[in-house]
C-alpha cells in the first residue's frame, strides 16, 4: 500500500456573503484530515470563515480545448445581458 | 487542480492542430494573459516551470532548518513566538508552491524523493550555518529581503497558479523581513556584545545574499528563454542591483558596515557600484560542497523516512474506515 | 531596470514611508491595557503562583512540541504542530502576564521564563520528557490537551476575570489540540500493526505520569473560586480518554496511575507542582535559557 496521501483541492469563504474560492490544495489520508490540514495551512491569518475540501480526482472540469463548443453558445445569447435592452433615460431607477 | 491533460476528453470534431495550440499559447503570453493548468503548453515551458517551482518549494522547506534550530533557544518569549510563526510560514510557503507544481502534473512525493536524493536543487543560501541569534535577524533582513526582490516580480508570472501562490507568499514574506530588521535594530541598541554579533552576522551573510540572485547574466543560460515566456521577469544582475540599492541605506540606518570596500554611489547610474561575489565559492556550494549541504539534506531525509510508518498508518486507517462504510479514502 | 521596475514593492506596499516593507508586522500584547488588579479577597501571591504553574505547563509543553519542527512525517503536520506550539506559547505568555500583574514584583514574562532554575518551575512532570517518536508526541498531546481542556473549561468561571478570559481563549485552542491529537491516536491505533504497537507503547510509557495531573496543590485548594481543583477534571478526562482509546483499539493500562506514584521518575511527593522534577527539565531549561543567560543586560 502506498504511504503517499492523495491530493485535495481547498475552497475558502473569506467572509460571509462571498463565495468559496479555490485557494490551492493539501495532501491528506482522508477528507476529515484534509479539512484540518487546510485549516492549518490556508487560515493562518484569519483568512476564512468556511472551508470546503474535495478530492482532486473527483473534479470534472471543462477542457480548454472545448472552449468553442462549450462556451460559445452562451456568447450569442446577448438577450441575457441587461445592456441588450434599450431603456429611455427618463425611466427612473432601472 | 488535477493534473492537466490526464483526462481531458477529446472533443469530436475538434480541428485544433498543434500549430493552432502553439499560436494560442504564444498569443496568451504576448497579451500578458495567464496560462492555466489545463491549457496546452509547450513541453519545455512545463518542464522549466516544474523545475523552477519545485526548487522554490524545496528552498522554503530546507529554509526552515537554519532558523528553526533557534526556536528552542530564542532569547525572549516574544522572539520565540515570532520565529515559530515565521518557520511555520515557510512550511506553508513550501506547500503553496508544491501545490502549484502539482497543477503542472508533478507529484509532491516524487519531487520530495528527488530532493532527498540530491537530484533537485534548493537555494544555496541555506547551506550556510546559523551561528548566533543575530543570524535570525540577518536572515530576515538580507535573505528574506533578497527573496522578496526575486519573488515580487514572480507575482506576475505567466503561469497562473505560480503567480497566485507568489502573491500570497510575498504578502507573508514581508513580515519576515520586517521582524528581522526590527530584531537587528533592537540588538544594535543593546550591549556592545550584541552589536558585535550583528556585525559578525552581516559580514557572513552579505555575500551569500548577493549570490541568491544567481550567476551573472552572461553565464545564466536559461534567463533569455524564461524571460520570453514570462516565467522570469528580470535578469539576475538587475535584481541583484536593486537589492544592493535597497540594502545600503538600511545598513546605514542600522549602523552596520557592509563587507565590501568596493561599495560606492554612482551618481551617473543612480545606483551603487559593488564588487563581484566570489563565484568560485558559489559554484562549490551549488555543487553540494557548502558548509551545511549534507546536514540539511540529511535532516530532510530523516524526517521523511522516519515519517513513512506514520503516513502509511494514516492511509491504512482511512482505508479501513472506508471499508467499514464510513468515508471512502 | 526602469524606474517602474525598481519599486517592485509598490504593487504590494502600503503607501508612505513604509514602501520598502510590504505589510505591517502587527504583533500585539494580548493583555495590553487590561486591568490587572487582583479581585478583593484574593491573595495576590497565590494568584501569581497559580497563574505561573498553569503557564509553566504550557511553556514546557510548547517547548517539547516545537522541538519537532522540521522533523515531522509530512508537511501538513508541520503547520499543525507549529500551531499547537504557538497556541501553548501564547497561553504561557498570557498566564505569565497575569502572574506578573498579580504579585506586584515588577517582573516580566521573560524573567519567569529565562531566570528560574528547575526547582522554581511548577509544571506537571507529565509535560517535561522528550517524545521518543511521533506516537509519543501525539499521545502526550492527546492526554495533556484532554486534561488541560477539562481544567480550563471550568476555569472560564473563575472569579478572577483575567484568568476567566485567558481560559475562554485557551479552551478553544485546546479543543482543537485535543481533536487533532486524538485523530492521530486513532489513526495510529487503528492503522497498521506496527503503528498500533508504537502508539500502545507510547501510552504505556506515559500512563504512570497521569496520576500526578489530578493531585491538587495547596495553592489550588486555597484559591477556591479562582482556581480549578484538578480533581474536578478527572471524570471528564477518564470519559474522553476512554472513548479515544476505544476508537483507537488501544488497551488502557489501568486506572490513571494505578494508584501508584512514579516515585523514581519525579521524586515522589507532589512532583512538579512542588518543584520536584525529572532530570529532563533541567536539560530542557539549559537549552531554552542558554542565549538569554549568556547575554545579561541584553535586550531582544
Amino acid at each position: 500500500m502506498s504511504a503517499d496521501w492523495p491530493l485535495y483541492e481547498v475552497f475558502l469563504r473569506a467572509k460571509r456573503g462571498l463565495n468559496h474560492v479555490h485557494v490551492g490544495s493539501v495532501h491528506a489520508p482522508d477528507a476529515a484530515m484534509a479539512l484540518r490540514n487546510a485549516r492549518d495551512l490556508y487560515t493562518r491569518r484569519n483568512e476564512g470563515v468556511s472551508i470546503w475540501v474535495v478530492a482532486s480526482a473527483d473534479i470534472t472540469a471543462s477542457s480548454p480545448d472545448e472552449k468553442d463548443a462549450f462556451f460559445s453558445s452562451s456568447a450569442d445569447k446577448v438577450y441575457r445581458h441587461p445592456t441588450f435592452y434599450q431603456i429611455p433615460d427618463d425611466v427612473p431607477r432601472i | 487542480m488535477p493534473a492537466p491533460s490526464s483526462h481531458v476528453a477529446e472533443v469530436p470534431g475538434d480541428e485544433n492542430t498543434a500549430g493552432d495550440e502553439r499560436a494560442h499559447f504564444d498569443s496568451l503570453i504576448a497579451r500578458e494573459q495567464r496560462i492555466e493548468p489545463r491549457d496546452w503548453m509547450p513541453d519545455e515551458y512545463r518542464a522549466t516551470l516544474i523545475r523552477q517551482v519545485a526548487q522554490h518549494a524545496h528552498s522554503e522547506i530546507i529554509g526552515m532548518q537554519p532558523e528553526g534550530m533557534w526556536i528552542t533557544r530564542a532569547p525572549s518569549l516574544r522572539r520565540k513566538a515570532i520565529l515559530l510563526a515565521k518557520v511555520q510560514d515557510e512550511a506553508g510557503h513550501g506547500m503553496y508552491l508544491y501545490s502549484a507544481a502539482e497543477t503542472l502534473g508533478a507529484d509532491r512525493a516524487d519531487l520530495t524523493a528527488k530532493l532527498i536524493a540530491g537530484r533537485q536543487k534548493y537555494s544555496s543560501i541555506f547551506n550556510y550555518p546559523t551561528l548566533t541569534y543575530a543570524d535570525v535577524g540577518v536572515i530576515g533582513w538580507l535573505v528574506d529581503g533578497a527573496a522578496i526582490c526575486n519573488q515580487v516580480p514572480l507575482c506576475r508570472s505567466s503561469y497562473g497558479p505560480y503567480a497566485r501562490a507568489m502573491v500570497r507568499i510575498c504578502k507573508e514574506e514581508s513580515f519576515h523581513q520586517r521582524q528581522g530588521y526590527e530584531l537587528l535594530l533592537t540588538m544594535m541598541a543593546g550591549t556592545p556584545g550584541q552589536r558585535e554579533m550583528v556585525q559578525d552576522a552581516v559580514d557572513r551573510w552579505w555575500w551569500p545574499s548577493l549570490m541568491m540572485f544567481g550567476p551573472p547574466d552572461e553565464s545564466s543560460p536559461n534567463t533569455a528563454r524564461s524571460m520570453a515566456w514570462g516565467v522570469k521577469r528580470h535578469t539576475n544582475d538587475e535584481l541583484r542591483q536593486s537589492f544592493v540599492d535597497m540594502s545600503v541605506p538600511q545598513a546605514d540606518r542600522l549602523g552596520v558596515t557592509l563587507p565590501d570596500t568596493g561599495l560606492s554611489w554612482n551618481g551617473e547610474r543612480g545606483s551603487y557600484d559593488f564588487s563581484e561575489p566570489d563565484w568560485a565559492e558559489f559554484a562549490q556550494v551549488v555543487a553540494g560542497n557548502g558548509p551545511c549541504n549534507a546536514a540539511r539534506l540529511a535532516r530532510r531525509r530523516e524526517a521523511h523516512e522516519n515519517g513513512e510508518w506514520v503516513r502509511a498508518a494514516a492511509v491504512a486507517h482511512a482505508t479501513k474506515r472506508a471499508a467499514r462504510g464510513g468515508e471512502r479514502p | 531596470m526602469t524606474g517602474h521596475d525598481v519599486t517592485v514593492y509598490e504593487s504590494l506596499a502600503n503607501s508612505g514611508d513604509d514602501r520598502r516593507w510590504a505589510f505591517g508586522t502587527g504583533f500585539e500584547d494580548p493583555l495590553a491595557g487590561v486591568d490587572m488588579s487582583v479581585p478583593s479577597g484574593v491573595d495576590g501571591a497565590d494568584l501569581a503562583a497559580y497563574a505561573t504553574m498553569l503557564g509553566d505547563d504550557a511553556l514546557i509543553a510548547s517547548q517539547r512540541v516545537a522541538e519537532w519542527i522540521t522533523r515531522l512525517p509530512e508537511l501538513e503536520v508541520e503547520t499543525a504542530i507549529a500551531n499547537v506550539a504557538l497556541d501553548l506559547l501564547g497561553q504561557a505568555r498570557m498566564l505569565f502576564a497575569r502572574a506578573c500583574g498579580a504579585d506586584g514584583s515588577g517582573r516580566g514574562e521573560d524573567d519567569l521564563a529565562y531566570l528560574r532554575d528547575a526547582h522554581d518551575w511548577h509544571n506537571v512532570c507529565f509535560v517535561e520528557g522528550p517524545d521518543a517518536d511521533f506516537a509519543g508526541l501525539v499521545m502526550r498531546l492527546a492526554l495533556f490537551a484532554t486534561w488541560r481542556l477539562a481544567v480550563f473549561s471550568r476555569l472560564r468561571d473563575s472569579t478572577d476575570p483575567i484568568l476567566a478570559a485567558i481560559a475562554a481563549k485557551a479552551a478553544k485552542e485546546l479543543t482543537y489540540h485535543r481533536d487533532f491529537a486524538a485523530q492521530w491516536v486513532v489513526s495510529l491505533g487503528d492503522g497498521t500493526e506496527h503503528s498500533h504497537q508504537r502508539v500502545q507503547a507510547a501510552l504505556d510509557a506515559l500512563w504512570p505520569l497521569v496520576e500526578e495531573l489530578f493531585l491538587s496543590s495547596p495553592v489550588e485548594r486555597r484559591l477556591q473560586a479562582v482556581a480549578v481543583d484538578p480533581v474536578m477534571a478527572r471524570e471528564e478526562f477518564e470519559d474522553v480518554v476512554g472513548r479515544i482509546l476505544e476508537a483507537a483499539t488501544l488497551r488502557c493500562p489501568g486506572p490513571p496511575g494505578g494508584g501508584q506514584h512514579d516515585g523514581g521518575q519525579h521524586g515522589g511527593g507532589q512532583g512538579g507542582r512542588d518543584g520536584k522534577h525529572s532530570e529532563h527539565l533541567a536539560a530542557l531549561l539549559d537549552e531554552m535559557q542558554s542565549v538569554a543567560r549568556a547575554h545579561p543586560g541584553a535586550t531582544w
